[in-house]
């Protein structure tokens, strides 16, 4: 087996007669940052959708740590150790941002109704974990001073911190993040790199959309480039930056984009 | 110095609570045997709110046929403990057979129902409530299992050995009353289920039933398996409306499909949403007010138009109604999340302003 995590090939998603991604291929080495970018529009988050179970596949699929996505709910994902946040950010608001972790703690864990109603010694002694490691995950995001806070009425950028380690709850092998500097001002967004890098030298693969060019740039170590659904470009950011393609996407025809 | 914050506080309140409990019944007996029976029936309801509040409470699927597995319960007692099929179980091995049968029928609404949401499961939900008193009232012929609309009748009362719950008896100087029995075991049973409540709720379990009622995609985006937890939600909830069921034909002695129709779901979802949704307390308030304030008008409200106006100008079973959709409104108006609403319920419900 080689040092990939993920691969991708010929993968396709149409909706109605728009295809969405078509013929895209890719592989994520373990211990990477790669970084998906494109215009808007250009398929970064239904390639996420893909991959988490969301949405099926036309053509083409997945491959993780050896074994194919194909036909998974996006909870077997989960469980396989895929995690991801949105780029809507999609918190349980009314919970607190403790309890927001504990969720994610779910998939990790086995009580089911009898030891909830028995409180069994094993039962008692999870629930306990679940609580210890919930927090030690809001200390390594740095937002434990808001464990009984109400996630919706926490700051922004902690909401995108509490996204992060309540995916990280779920020990993911691969953390796909959806546009986490989204809304950032410069020094958040330094810690927000910060904190992947402290993340991906704690053993986690890192997979980030981002529109945050300097982000991508400075702490991707391979990007793909995604334009009407098709790759056209992947390698080092010093590299993909001057692929003419590239600049053309995001200045040329459609001219909306952000300089590359 | 906060009172309530005092270690012993706590183990006193506790105490009055149990006091007041024990007393109960004889307090009511004092009244009229009748108030007794008003009781037992409150305790049934404040068990089946408890269940429908598991799904909708907790997992947020409204549903409006939650009768039917009340239903399911009271038949499966009656069939195993009566004269119709000449079998006569002991109520502790019907009520846990009971809990089990409606939980399958739980699974058996759950199923097809997990793509829905809001508006279309309340109404597949409501028309499975009435599938089932519909086939209670059909199931007489070709082979008669139910006994059709009359009912079935003669079921046998709760019974220990020689002691049965609905006779008449003189311990240590106090009469018991056939109902004053029946409380006290309807009361014990009653803890168990809130014990057993406040366990799920505050589990792993509870946490995904949170989870899936705030956002079903990121729940299931962070592992939890969407269809087994709702599929969970409607087997416990519906094993609670199994025991009540069972219940309900011992102390009864006698069910026919009537006493299952749709407007009591209705109501005992307004117990769940009046007493405040997803607060095990709140549904145990709203449970006894529903139960017992229409009991009160109809002592109250006729006799009192005699005496003020020599005769009865409003039935009381109108001004109850009248009331019911008055306290309705007010609720919308002032307290959308109930009497005692749930911290979680009351910001949800906050979202607009």
């Amino acid at each position: 087996m080689s040092d990939a995590l993920l691969d991708c090939a010929g993968l396709d998603k149409r909706f109605g007669g728009v295809l969405a991604l078509s013929q895209v291929g890719f592989s994520i080495r373990r211990g990477e940052i790669y970084g998906l970018i494109g215009p808007n529009g250009a398929g970064k988050t239904t390639l996420f959708n893909a991959l988490t179970g969301i949405y099926p596949c036309d053509a083409g699929g997945f491959m993780f740590a050896g074994k194919t996505l194909a036909g998974l709910r996006p909870d077997q994902i989960a469980a396989r150790g895929i995690a991801r946040t949105f780029q809507n950010i999609r918190l349980f608001g009314n919970l607190s941002a403790l309890d927001n972790v504990m969720i994610g703690r779910h998939v990790r864990t086995h009580a089911g109704v009898f030891g909830a109603i028995l409180r069994t010694r094993a039962t008692l002694a999870e629930e306990a974990a679940i609580e210890r490691r919930a927090l030690e995950l809001l200390v390594y995001v740095g937002i434990a001073a808001r464990a009984n806070d109400v996630a919706r009425q926490l700051p922004y950028g902690d909401q995108r911190r509490l996204e992060i380690a309540r995916a990280l709850a779920t020990e993911p092998k691969l953390l796909a993040l959806d546009e986490p500097a989204a809304g950032m001002n410069a020094t958040e967004t330094l810690e927000l790199r910060k904190l992947l890098e402290r993340i991906r030298a704690d053993g986690t693969t890192i997979l980030l959309i981002e529109h945050d060019m300097k982000l991508v740039m400075g702490l991707c170590d391979r990007v793909l480039v995604l334009d009407y659904g098709k790759k056209i470009a992947e390698g080092p950011p010093r590299e993909v930056q001057r692929d003419p393609r590239v600049i053309a996407a995001y200045l040329g025809a459609a001219g909306e984009g952000e300089a590359a | 110095m906060n009172l309530a914050a005092h270690p012993r506080a706590k183990w006193i309140g506790f105490a009055l609570v149990a006091l007041a409990l024990i007393g109960l019944p004889f307090a009511l007996a004092s009244v009229g045997t009748a108030w007794v029976r008003i009781g037992n029936l409150a305790i049934l309801f404040v068990f089946l709110s408890l269940g429908l509040n598991i799904v909708v409470g907790f997992a947020g699927l409204l549903d409006l046929g939650y009768i039917a597995f009340y239903a399911v319960g009271a038949y499966v007692y009656a069939l195993l403990a009566s004269p119709h099929f000449d079998l006569h179980l002991p109520f502790w091995v019907i009520l846990p057979i009971g809990s089990l049968v409606a939980c399958l029928f739980g699974v058996l609404l759950g199923a097809p129902t997990l793509k829905l949401r809001g508006d279309y499961l309340a109404i597949v939900t409501l028309g499975f409530g009435e599938i089932v008193r519909i086939f209670l009232n059909n199931l007489s012929q070709p082979v008669n299992i139910t006994n059709g609309p009359q009912g079935i009748s003669r079921i046998d009362p709760f019974s220990l050995g020689s002691f049965s719950f609905s006779k008449n008896e003189t311990i240590l100087g106090l009469a018991f009353s056939g109902p004053i029995k029946y409380y006290y075991i309807l009361l014990v049973i009653l803890l168990l289920a809130i014990v057993v409540n406040l366990r799920l709720q505050h589990s792993r379990i509870g946490r995904a039933w949170e989870a899936i009622r705030e956002d079903e995609t990121a729940a299931r985006a962070m592992g939890i398996d969407t269809t087994r937890i709702k599929l969970l939600a409607f087997a416990m909830g519906a094993s609670f409306g199994g025991i009540a069921g069972g219940m309900f034909a011992a102390i009864q002695g006698f069910i026919s499909p009537e006493s299952f129709v749709l407007v009591e779901s209705i109501m005992v979802l307004s117990m769940v949403v009046l007493g405040g949704m997803g607060n095990i307390w709140g549904v145990v308030l709203g449970a006894v007010l529903l139960s017992f304030v229409p009991e009160l008008l109809r002592y109250t409200v006729e006799p009192l138009q005699l005496y003020l106006f020599g005769r009865t100008f409003i039935e009381p079973e109108v001004i109850r109604m009248l009331l019911f959709g008055l306290a309705l409104v007010l609720m919308m108006l002032y307290r959308p999340a109930g009497l005692l609403p749930s911290a979680v319920r009351k910001r949800e419900l906050s979202k607009a302003k």
